[in-house]
């Protein structure tokens, strides 16, 4: 099996770099192939990125609060351009206000993403969570965590 | 004296320029009308027969010479997503001195494919995938160009993964394939340089040949470079400078002519602004982009129909009436030299809006985005605006009166702030008409080249 390959980006008008460089460390760490496109990128940026690098995931990074709002329509869009099987990971602070995780949650996997995690979630339950998600196995480019 | 003989066999006229490189003097110009049609030679000859009797009999040391004749290098070039493999691609044929006829991108439809064997390119580029990425795309798009009719050379730079494989498809149908390094190997990185080395050696040992172009080669030392290149290759030596002479650091050429505007930039054009953020495909630090549709004679009514009646009109002095029917005039008859005041008007005005509009589009912009945070500023392209110089070369910049007033439209204004041109450059002319000449004799005689070009260049201001 080939290496793995994730697209990881901040999405939308977000300046909030630092996640997304430990977030690109530690899953190149693992074996990972990380197309890093950054901070202020658009759905678009995105799915452009994924379909040149035959990406197997997308991991949204949204920290600024409008996490939810930028995100409507992603796995659309995502099908519209013929990813029609790419793995969705949205993470961060996705959004604003007294609302439980449950909530939150909830309303992510029903906009399609396959994962979706809290605020200060540790960056190995994700690579964790991502190994199973698309099938490593051990002799793929991503390592088994310790 | 040691004599050098330059030759731009140009789409209409072929141009020679006398240099001595020993006094670094430019000693004569003529020019002719090119004859590729039936013989390439016999322009020259009567371009030579111009030059002073002590200059045509030489002995010349070198003759060296550039062409965009019969159509100059026609290129077509296929990638996958529009603004990354496909956009790295074009950048990568321009900036080799092609004529870029079209751009493709995903899947080659039927009706595209038609549409490229019509375009009937001299080089195809091929890219498509990040180095270990998408394959599917470009071996589908060669088995599609291995059941065309398409004859040219086929430079392949795309995902590596799939180099071999493209290959092999290509070559079992009985195509001319060449093999480089992808031009886009990971997402926003731009690899152009290898692709553009090998359009260069393909332009000097196919297409020469292939336009009728061969018999100039007996009596030059070789046909070096398309004519673009040349002029590009001069704004990177006048930029860069050699070992032992520093050139003039960050610069822009316009090049205006009858059909095309080229706008050539040297320099990384990073963000000069504090909290600005680059975004996009980066730029390469020697750029070039074509304006196909910005010419002041075959594509004259083309101004008209981008900038409109009432931009021409305001850069002009004198009332045209019946515009329309004068840019038809202009377009029908594309040898035509201004002779009266009123036609010199008509040329300022429409080469503002040529040159301001090519500017336009080469120069990056910014991007002002409101987040929770507040305001962001985004940059795409290249920041011109701290860019110390700016010459213009083209017949129009010889021999107009207001050569450098045209220069200025296209400078940096107030009431288009987010567009980045050059705020404030030294502004000069090729009143000599010498940038290809110092382009073809950059590699050979890098000092003397640079010299002759700070030399000849004309200053305005």
């Amino acid at each position: 099996m080939k290496q793995p390959a994730v697209v990881l980006g901040v999405l939308g008008v977000d300046a909030h770099v630092v996640g997304n460089k430990i977030m690109a460390h530690a899953l190149e760490s693992e074996g990972f192939r990380v197309v890093n496109i950054g901070t202020f990128s658009s759905q678009e940026d995105f799915i452009r990125a994924a379909i040149e690098t035959a990406a197997d995931a997308i991991l949204v990074g949204s920290l600024c609060g409008h996490g939810e709002l930028e995100c409507r329509g992603f796995r659309e869009n995502c099908v519209e351009a013929g990813l029609d099987k790419i793995h969705l990971v949205a993470g961060g602070n996705l959004v604003v206000g007294k609302q439980t995780w449950e909530e939150v949650e909830r309303r992510f996997l029903e906009m399609k993403f396959n994962r979706v995690y809290p605020p200060g979630v540790s960056p190995k339950k994700v690579i964790e969570d991502l190994k199973r998600d698309l099938n490593c196995s051990s002799e793929s480019g991503a390592q088994s965590p310790e | 004296m040691s004599l050098a003989l330059l030759i731009d066999f140009g789409s209409t006229f072929t141009k020679i320029l006398a240099v001595d490189l020993s006094s670094e003097e430019i000693l004569a110009y003529a020019q002719s009308g090119t004859t590729v049609e039936t013989d390439i030679m016999i322009g020259l000859r009567r371009a030579i027969d111009l030059l002073p009797d002590s200059v045509k009999k030489g002995p010349f040391s070198c003759k060296l010479s550039s062409s965009s004749a019969a159509g100059g290098l026609g290129m077509v070039t296929i990638g996958l997503i529009p603004q990354l493999s496909a956009e790295a691609a074009r950048r990568a044929a321009l900036g080799a001195g092609a004529k870029v006829l079209k751009v493709f991108s995903f899947r080659l439809a039927m009706k595209e494919l038609q549409e490229l064997q019509e375009l009937a390119p001299d080089i195809l580029l091929l890219s498509g995938g990040t180095d270990g990425g998408n394959t599917e795309v470009i071996l589908e798009n060669a088995r599609q160009l291995a059941r065309s009719s398409i004859r040219c050379p086929i430079v392949v730079a795309g995902n590596k993964a799939a180099t071999d494989e493209v290959n092999s498809i290509l070559l079992q149908a009985g195509k001319t394939t060449l093999l480089t390094e992808n031009v886009m190997p990971e997402v926003n990185v731009l690899n152009v340089e290898p692709a553009r080395k090998i359009i260069r050696k393909v332009f000097i040992e196919r297409i020469i040949e292939a336009k009728g172009l061969k018999k100039a080669e007996d009596f030059v030392e070789g046909i070096l470079m398309p004519t673009p290149t040349a002029v590009l290759r001069a704004a990177q030596l006048l930029s860069q400078g050699t070992a032992s002479d520093p050139g003039l650091g960050d610069l822009v050429i316009v090049d205006i002519g009858g059909a095309t505007t080229d706008i050539h930039s040297i320099g990384m054009g990073n963000p000069i602004q504090a909290g600005v953020i680059r975004k996009g495909l980066p730029e390469p630090l020697v750029k070039r982009t074509v304006e196909g549709d910005l010419g002041l004679r075959y594509n004259a009514r083309s101004i008209l129909k981008f900038c409109g009646q009432d931009q021409i009109m305001k850069n002009a002095c004198l009332s045209h009436s019946e515009l329309s029917h004068k840019l038809e005039g202009l377009s029908q008859n594309v040898d035509f030299l201004p002779q009266s005041l009123e036609d010199l008007d008509l040329d300022f005005a429409l080469a503002s809006c040529a040159v301001k509009a090519a500017m336009e589009r080469h120069a990056g912009n910014i991007e002002t985005l409101w987040g929770p945070q507040g305001q962001f500023y985004l940059q795409y392209g290249k920041d011109l605006t701290g860019f110390e110089y700016l010459i213009g070369t083209g017949g129009l910049f010889i021999h107009h009166p207001q050569a450098a007033a045209i220069l200025q439209k296209t400078l940096f204004s107030q009431e288009e702030p987010f567009s980045l041109r050059p705020r404030n450059p030294a502004l000069y002319t090729d009143a000599q008409y010498c940038l290809f000449a110092v382009g073809l004799l950059a590699d050979r005689f890098p000092d003397q080249a640079l010299r002759i070009a700070k030399k000849y260049l004309k200053k305005w201001n």
